[in-house]
């Protein structure tokens, strides 16, 4: 190894860790879950009412989200693969569970964060 | 080509087909479905420091297509091509600049190969909240490429040494 690639990995790892700060400050706990299929809007929920919704696609394809104390998740689906089912919880602002077979995204969202924009709590 | 660096050409062609083979058959749990670590890039920092950048750039090409249509699906072609291709083209250029041993090489295309990736993922599913995931592929891809340079140098060595290549240098 030279000593410009040893440069390089402490460059990328500054900037990851840089952009994992970043983004760990302005986390913030989200309130709306939004659904989308194929970037249309599908649905909108509360993440603090428990509830379950089965996400239905056009062809058939489902998708089952579970909301309940707060963390909102996905049970079970129709796709082959199922990562969206084994991606883990999610309740803060921004953060997403993709479906990529049935282009199903649920994101946390929150609505004090359009109005307060980069204020960090 | 030589007809040594002919045979070495399709010998890594079929490498390269198992690797991405064994990579579709173990789903590894990366928070963007689909998303691929990029072990058959091993291949492609083999051939280029072996046989050269236009050959590294198709045995790329070639192998995403012919993954794609045996055993992958529109998305993930679309994710490999964009990681691939994305990868190889940064390798390529980043050992012109000849600032960096193979395992820089490899790590930028390792980094590169998953910000291609989280692109095509943007682009699929048209949400810009997948960016959020972007530091934990980067050190991902930096890991990842960093193992496969490491691996990529001792083969290099070897391979160059059986097939009396004399105007490359690996280090
Ligand atoms: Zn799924």
């Amino acid at each position: 190894m030279k000593r410009n690639d040893i440069i390089l990995i402490i460059a990328i790892l500054v900037f990851a860790f840089g952009t994992i700060v970043f983004f760990n400050l302005t986390k913030s706990e989200g309130d709306k879950v939004v659904i989308t299929i194929d970037g249309k809007p599908y649905k909108t929920l509360d993440l603090n009412t428990d509830t379950t919704l089965n996400i239905e696609g056009e062809d058939g394809e489902y998708n089952l989200l579970v909301i309940e104390n707060g963390v909102a998740s996905m049970k079970d689906a129709s796709c082959p693969d199922l990562i969206c089912v084994h991606q883990s919880d999610i309740h803060f602002d921004n953060e997403t569970i993709v479906c990529l077979p049935n282009k199903v995204v649920v994101e946390i969202e929150s609505s004090e964060s359009n109005e307060i924009d980069g204020i960090v709590n | 080509m030589s007809s040594k660096k002919t045979a070495t050409y399709g010998l890594l062609i079929a490498l390269a087909f198992i690797f991405s083979y064994v990579e579709s058959l173990v789903p590894i749990p990366l928070p963007i479905p689909g998303m691929k670590l990029g072990l058959a890039n091993i291949v492609v920092l083999i051939a280029l420091y072996v046989l050269g950048s236009k050959q590294a750039f198709g045995l790329s090409v070639l192998r995403i297509v012919l993954v794609g249509l045996t055993f992958g699906s529109l998305f993930s072609m679309i994710y490999s091509l964009a990681g691939g291709i994305l990868s190889c083209i940064a390798m390529i250029l980043c050992k012109k600049t000849k600032l960096f041993s193979i395992v820089g090489v490899s790590i930028v295309g390792g980094v590169t190969h998953n910000i291609g990736q989280i692109i095509a993922a943007i682009l699929i599913v048209e949400n810009r909240g997948i960016a959020y995931y972007l530091p934990v592929l980067l050190v991902t891809g930096a890991v990842t490429g960093l193992l496969i340079g490491m691996l990529g140098a001792e083969i290099t060595k070897r391979l160059t040494v059986k097939l009396n290549i004399n105007n490359h240098k690996c280090n």
